[in-house]
């Protein structure tokens, strides 16, 4: 056992915290208050290499682990979940399954692109009627001559409408659940796909989440990522280092509050001195501490043993269930230390109260990671 | 970063595991109804090595790794708290001795210790000095090459069998009453003066002697004092952030008896024609204390890998993980109560004991606002430096 970060990840970590101190905090109010999506953010991390983190150099990318990309996406979390979430979507759910799954062609076609951030992706799941119940798809993937024709809609999807490349996942037998279930890559650019306006959302304002729909939607079979039938083994093995990247996330929020609650409880005076001289607030400063102390080491813990190699199904479940559950909890005592201060939107505690929410509901929905958890625990 | 055990905290994962399931397992039930110290258990860790985890092969010992050792209190933990605390008050009795002692010393004391023909304890508790430790009235007057030392210790673990005590007391000639004041001596039970008075009844860990101490007149000469004179309390708080982390073991092993119990039961369990744990009412509890024992699990490790690896800030580590794995231990405890439902309650079943047992985490070794205390004043000050 050694915890230490490696001088690699350590450099990750300055990098970071330089991008999202310089970069990300002073634009991080505007994005959610205009609600508009962060395409600056997006181009500067790509100059910095930051948006191909996992994808092998040979293909253009940084060829980092995942621990090197939780510790990114924390970084900026702390100050934009919006920020955060367009860069996890795409570096993990929208870029990963084609350097896991993708042959040899379609990672020259598509991941150089992705990695050097001249394209951005998404990952299309979820339906109106397959939210948790993901296997159940009603969107269709019909053989042709040439390829497949899709037909059928997607909600929930992060970076709709901004994104170049989305991992579709449809039915190519349907009715026959998640073995019936196959994966594509389809592009952005293909007139069969349409996209909705954007979700007006209680946080994640910069992030665009809308619908996405497929009619008489032509994709060659060269953009079906692996078999035919194993695209539900696709998108869970994207979803379990997804929930790295979402865990990542909720742990930045969480950390960022405590930050400014730490900060603000030292200059706030109240009966003459200090708030943070008073028990009650020690208290929720030690207890937020230990939360998103233990919150990071699971997401740490789970993505090293990706990064070995290591089953981390369990591990990812637990981290981003942990994670985001404390992320509810210590944004909103964050906001509590501020008082009325942190009602108002002028002080970012509000609003890392609205993000963290999210982070308990997509990417598997915490009531899922609990029965991903219990079949883990009673297996084993 | 690498989370695994090396190949060498894996073999005595497995056999101190092994051991327990064998021989401490059957005897748990027993120890707990009679209150008396395990001495055949004793015997079995002294004999098997166990007891020389915490020192280095230097010293007679074989391994002096945090980690390793919280490695095997965890696993003692898992079958039995009150036998996991024979390993774990060996390490925080000689702790003081280890950090502070002259090389004299070390050589005199460890060895014994880590062969478990002695006994540590360690002596700071006093009948008005709990949490403000510092606050404590034992005093060590200076005679020539000794010290006199006079008053009374309370909640002494280990107290009653131990040889070799670690004792705190104040040593101020000019009634400064001030931290800077207190000094650490190497007391040992045949000492005259020495005096052992009543054993608690407790809650919980009743095989694990809690003792009041008294010091009439004992003489312990200066060679015996550790570190300097008025270093004591410093050193005090020193050995906490060292142990520490084996009380979060404890707990953490306590946590995942009682959940391996709970999630046993839940699949043998039929209600309503299928095991219960095919109910989600049942799968969210057991994912839920799962994922809080990991979440200690996290923080319990990387606070012994702290150690070991020397950190600066181990003050902070360490007191997290104990507050995490003393409140999952809790909570987890008496979850499992739950799931066995009217079961869990009896004393046929381990679940109440572990309940039982699980409380002290949370007051020992300073109280869980204790370690509230310690980790603001951390987070605040990191935060203005």
């Amino acid at each position: 056992m050694n915890l230490a970060l490696t001088s690699e990840q350590e450099e990750i970590r300055r990098l970071a915290r330089d991008f999202a101190e310089r970069e990300v905090k002073p634009r991080a109010d505007a994005i959610d208050h205009r609600v508009e999506f962060p395409r600056d953010l997006v181009e500067k991390a790509a100059r910095l290499g930051l948006l191909g983190m996992l994808v092998p150099d040979s293909f253009g990318g940084a060829g980092l682990d995942h621990l090197s990309f939780a510790i990114f996406i924390e970084e900026v979390a702390k100050f934009s979940g919006s920020t955060a979430v367009i860069i996890d979507v795409h570096t993990s759910v929208g870029t990963e399954p084609i350097v896991l799954f993708g042959s040899e062609e379609q990672k020259h076609r598509w991941l150089p692109d992705l990695a050097q951030g001249r394209k951005l992706a998404a990952f299309a799941l979820t339906e109106p009627e397959a939210g948790s119940d993901a296997a159940h798809l009603k969107t269709t993937a019909v053989r042709t001559s040439s390829g497949y024709v899709l037909d059928g809609s997607k909600i929930f999807i992060t970076n709709a409408g901004e994104a170049d490349s989305y991992v579709v996942m449809a039915a190519t037998r349907p009715g026959s659940g998640a073995g019936g279930v196959s994966a594509f890559v389809v592009s952005g650019a293909n007139p069969g796909m349409t996209v909705g306006p954007p979700f007006k959302k209680m946080g994640l304002n910069g992030s665009a989440i809308a619908e996405v729909f497929f009619k008489d939607c032509e994709v060659p079979e060269s953009d079906r990522l692996g078999a035919e039938g194993e695209g539900f083994r696709i998108a869970m093995r994207a979803l379990d280092s997804g929930r790295i990247g979402i865990s990542a996330q909720a742990v930045g929020l969480a950390q960022g509050a405590l930050d400014d609650a730490i900060a603000y409880a030292q200059e706030r005076k109240q009966f003459n001195k200090p708030i943070a001289e008073l028990q009650t607030i020690q208290n929720k400063i030690a207890d937020m501490g230990v939360r998103v102390s233990a919150a990071r080491w699971l997401t740490w813990n789970a993505a090293a043993r990706c990064d070995a190699g290591l089953p981390f199904t369990r591990e990812a479940s637990m981290a981003k269930l942990y994670a985001t559950d404390i992320a509810m909890e210590v944004t909103l005592d964050a906001l509590q230390v501020f008082g009325g201060y942190g009602y108002l939107e002028e002080y970012p505690m509000a609003r890392r109260v609205r993000d963290a929410k999210a982070c308990q509901i997509y990417e598997g929905t915490n009531q899922i990671q609990r029965i991903v958890i219990a079949r883990e625990v009673l297996t084993a | 970063m690498d989370f695994r055990l090396s190949e060498e905290q894996q073999q005595i994962k497995q056999m101190v595991h092994e051991l327990c399931l064998e021989r401490v397992e059957p005897r748990a039930a027993a120890i707990d109804e009679s209150g008396e110290f395990p001495w055949d258990i004793k015997e079995l860790f002294a004999s098997h090595d166990i007891l020389a985890i915490p020192f280095t092969p230097d010293y007679g010992g074989v391994s002096g790794s945090a980690v390793t050792l919280i490695v095997a209190i965890e696993e003692i933990s898992k079958f039995c708290a009150t036998s996991s605390l024979i390993l774990s008050v060996q390490s925080l009795g000689s702790l003081p001795i280890w950090l502070a002692g002259t090389e004299e010393q070390k050589r005199k004391y460890l060895p014994p210790l880590a062969r478990g023909e002695r006994l540590a304890a360690y002596a700071l508790t006093e009948p008005g000095s709990g949490s403000d430790a510092g606050g404590m009235r034992t005093r060590a007057v200076r005679r020539g090459d000794s010290y006199l030392i006079n008053g009374s210790k309370t909640f002494i673990t280990g107290g009653s069998v131990a040889d070799t005590l670690v004792v705190f007391a104040r040593t101020d000639q000019d009634g400064d009453a001030s931290l800077r004041n207190i000094s650490a001596f190497i007391v040992e039970k045949d000492m005259p003066g020495f005096k052992v008075g009543k054993l608690e009844k407790k809650l919980g860990i009743r095989g694990s002697p809690t003792a009041q101490i008294f010091f009439e007149d004992l003489v312990v000469p200066e060679k015996n004092r550790l570190g300097r004179d008025g270093d004591g309390f410093r050193l005090a708080m020193r050995v906490l952030d060292h142990s520490r982390p084996g009380i979060a073991a404890q707990a953490l092993g306590l946590a995942e008896g009682a959940f391996e119990l709970a999630r046993r039961y839940a699949r043998e369990r039929h209600q309503f024609g299928k095991p219960i744990s095919e109910f989600q009412g049942i799968q969210f509890l057991l994912a839920d204390m799962a994922t809080q024992i990991e979440a200690a699990r996290a923080l319990t490790y990387a606070a012994a890998d702290a150690i070991d690896r020397q950190l600066a800030e181990i003050n902070l580590t360490s007191a997290m993980a104990k507050l995490c794995a003393s409140d999952t231990a809790m909570r987890v405890t008496t979850d499992a109560v739950q799931v066995l439902g009217g079961y869990g309650y009896l004393r046929d079943f381990p679940a109440e004991r572990m309940m039982r047992d699980a409380k002290i985490t949370q007051i020992y070794e300073g109280t869980n606002e204790i370690q509230r205390l310690v980790i603001a004043r951390a987070l605040l000050k990191e935060k203005k430096s």
